[in-house]
Order: structure tokens, then sequence, then C-alpha cells
């Protein structure tokens, strides 16, 4: 069997992407459905991150699959020494597919290219997460009913935020105009504007972040400004309340303007917004859970015909 | 080759292949890189000899091995100019340049402390992905770097 692994987002074509959205779509009509009553799902967390073992296992549940796994490194044999081809090489023996996360660049590209199980990429450190990506898309297609020609604004730290990173090259696909918001120390790094020229991507860049930018907007996607990114605590201190967003910014945008975070949030996102109809992070983060069934069902070989006669 | 004018710095070898004008500091670099410690043949090293070109060189002279091209690819990163030499019969038979391989595997280290490659016991993968740049790709962790900034292993 060809490796089905998912490891990086760019993997996905366009067409790949549609019809990855479209299989989530079925699980939303229907998220119970025993297409995966004789597996067993590995979810090896190197490192934790209980939303999105949370909801990779939920994913798994409600595809009648049995789970097995770690949540916790410092109770498997890593500590002990164990590489991490011996911990994959052992569980491989026990499972259909494994979900991983850990804090080292490449290990799920490595561990894919040593398993004789699909490995599904739950994050490896500051690299990859596509199962965050596609639950991204999956958002904006099922609140704006398409992809294409949206207008998408990145808050935040765009410098160091993998998911607006994976987002913006996964949406090359559809031509977006993109508005990265951002203070001068979090700008989106050139590789990535570069990548936006190459692409023949429109961007525009701001530094104010009032309601006038985002007027425009189909997609506000806020990120965490976070307190350690910066050398300058001064600077931090000068911008660290510019980058929030309030319910009264949101009176010149579209009706159907929608609000993205990947979540946790701490105040980039002032709680008065919680009640607009334009805030869809926490759907967003349920819409996770459709994404993930669709990934795991794909990685086993399940097609998404099968999925539709599976009811 | 000025070699044959004047008395041979190195002796000359009747078959297999010369490397000359390795940069010094890169010499050992290079024997490292072809494994030359693990091979039976007579090999012959000349370390900070006089070269016009290059102030202080290197050369090396295997007896009996011809390489593959792949192989010799390898030291483009430390010697990217090097001349490659194949003799017969104690003449020069070809010449042949070097080119930087499109995939570089098990040859330098990845710069991210936080690569895998680091951090468990396998071989490193880089793509060249910007030649005249020198830009390398880690196949890993999909950081980039510049073949200037890498370590050899």
């Amino acid at each position: 069997m060809a490796n089905r692994s998912l490891v990086a987002i760019e993997e996905y074509s366009k067409e790949k992407i549609l019809y990855m959205l479209e299989m989530a779509k079925e699980f939303e009509k229907c998220p119970n459905r025993k297409i995966l009553d004789s597996k067993i799902v590995a979810t090896l967390f190197f490192e934790p991150s209980t939303r999105t073992r949370l909801s990779f296992e939920t994913a798994a549940n409600r595809l009648g699959a049995k789970v097995i796994g770690f949540t916790d490194p410092k109770v498997t044999s890593s500590t002990k020494g164990e590489s991490l081809k011996d911990t994959i090489m052992m569980v491989s023996n026990y499972a259909d597919v494994i979900v991983m996360r850990h804090y080292l660049e490449g290990a799920a590209r490595y561990a894919s290219e040593i398993a004789p199980v699909p490995i599904v990429n739950a994050g490896d450190g500051a690299n990859q997460h596509p199962s965050q990506t596609m639950l991204d898309l999956y958002s904006i297609y099922k609140t704006q009913g398409t992809l294409e020609n949206l207008n998408i604004y990145m808050v935040g730290d765009l410098k160091y935020g993998r998911t607006v990173h994976s987002l913006l090259m996964a949406m090359r696909h559809f031509n977006p105009t993109f508005h990265f918001v951002a203070p001068d120390e979090l700008k989106m790094p050139d590789e990535y504007k570069l990548y936006c020229r190459k692409n023949g991507i429109r961007y525009e860049e701001h530094r104010d972040f009032n309601e006038d930018v985002i007027a425009d907007a189909d997609i506000i996607y806020m990120t965490r400004v976070q307190r350690e990114r910066f050398t300058d605590l001064m600077e931090y201190e000068k911008v660290k309340n510019v980058y929030i967003l309030h319910e009264q910014m949101l009176h010149k945008t579209k009706e159907t303007m929608k609000i993205l975070h990947p979540l946790p949030r701490v105040n980039e996102i002032a709680y008065d917004v919680d009640n607009s109809p334009k805030a869809y992070y926490f759907q967003q983060a349920k819409n996770g859970l459709y994404a993930r069934q669709a990934i795991i069902c794909d990685v086993l070989g399940i097609t998404l015909d099968e999925v539709r006669n599976n009811k | 080759m000025q070699e044959n004018k004047k008395e041979l710095q190195v002796a000359a070898i009747e078959n297999g292949t010369v490397i000359d004008h390795i940069p010094a500091d890169k010499l050992f670099s290079v024997v490292s890189i072809l494994k030359l410690a693990e091979m039976p043949n007579n090999i012959t090293i000349g370390f900070n000899l006089d070269s016009k070109k290059i102030g202080k060189k290197g050369i090396i002279k295997i007896a009996g091995k011809y390489f593959e091209e792949e192989e010799l690819d390898k030291i483009s990163l430390v010697a990217p100019h090097a001349h490659i030499n194949i003799i017969k019969d104690y003449k020069i038979i070809e010449k042949k340049s070097i080119n930087m391989p499109h995939e570089l595997v098990g040859i330098v280290k990845c710069n991210n402390p936080k690569c895998i490659t680091n951090n468990e016991p396998m071989k490193t993968r880089f793509t060249l992905i910007d030649e005249e740049q020198g830009i390398l790709k880690c196949h890993y962790c999909e950081k980039e770097q510049n073949k200037e900034d890498v370590v050899i292993l």
C-alpha cells in the first residue's frame, strides 16, 4: 500500500483539499458512523496538547475505532532513552494508524518513512500542523460557501504563527487577497511574502488595527501576541493592547464576515465579541472534529463514496 | 599539467583517481566524505602544498579506484572547484568537474537543534533548492539554510 500519511498540508492538491472538505461535510451531517469498527487508532502525544488530542480521540471514537496511546511522554519509554523509531515500530504492531504530536520538527516525516502504518501529523514542533489547517479551511468554506476570491485578514503574531503560515500556503489555490495586520516585530516573514508574489497572491500589510482597516474582510483570523516573542519588552508594552478585537470594531464589517482563532485565546478577542454572530472560533474548534474524521478515514484508504454509502 | 614540468609534490599513480586543488582546510573533510579511511586502496594524500591558484591546497591520489559521479558530487559542498583527473597508465584520460547534487543524504548536519535528525540516530537529508545561492532545505524540519552555514558530518 502506498504511504497515505498526512505530514504536511502542502501534500494536498487543490482537488484533494476540496475532496477532504466534502468528506468533512458528510461527517458533519452525521458524525456517528461505525466505519472503523475493527480499527485501532493510536494517539502518541510526545508533547501534551489536550485540545488536539481530545479532538482526534473524539473523531476516532465517533468512527467506532478503539483508541490507544499516551498523553504525556513522561509515562513512556522515551524517558528511558528509547528512540522515536523504536516507539513507532512497537506501536505499529498494535495500531492501524498513528496520530502523533511531537516537540521535534520533522518527527512526523521521519515516522512516516519508517512506519508500516499511516501517520497523521498532529503537530511537529514549530513545523507543521495540517489538521489545524484543514479545520480552518473547512470553517472558511462552510461560512463563506466557497474558498475562492476571499479577503482574509491575519492579525497578531504573523512571524511565529504556524497556523497562519500553513493557511496562507493552502489558500494559494483559491485566489485570496491577504491583509497582514501585525506589529513590526511580528510581521509576516519575507519568505512568505515572497511565496505570495511567486504564486500571484495579492497582499497588503497594515500596522494599524481598527474598524476601517478590517471593513472589507470576509475572514478575520486572530492570533495571540505572546510576550515571550518580544526581544524588546518596551515594544511589547506598546503593542499588547493594539491587536485586540472589540465588538465596536465590527460595525463596518460585512454581514457574512466571520472571526476565526486557533485557540486558546488570552485577551486578543474581547469577551464582548463572543455574542456577535460574527464570532466563529468555538464552532471552528468543533469543525476540527469533522476535519479529523475525514483525515483518519482518508489515511486508512476509505473514500468519500464509502463514507456516503455508510449512513 | 604543471606537475609534469617539475618534480611532483606527490608521487604519480599508474591507475586511479586524482582529486586536486582541494582547499587545504577542507582536505580532511573530503577524506571523510569519501570515506577514504575505510578503503583498502593505496592512497597518497598531500596536505598544505603550494598552489598558485588557491595558496595552500590538498591533493588526494587514490590508486585503482574510479568513483561514481554521485560519490564525487558529495564533495561539492566543501571543494566545489576541485579538479578530478582519471588516470590510466600514468596519463590523464579524463577530467571531470564537480556538480552540486540535488539531494544530500547523510552529509551535512541540520542547523536546527529542534530538528529530529539532531535527536535521533538517523541520516540527514537535504534538498538543494537554490543552486546559485547555495540554499539547502532540510527534508525533515523544512528549515532552509545556506551551505556556508552547515556543518559536514
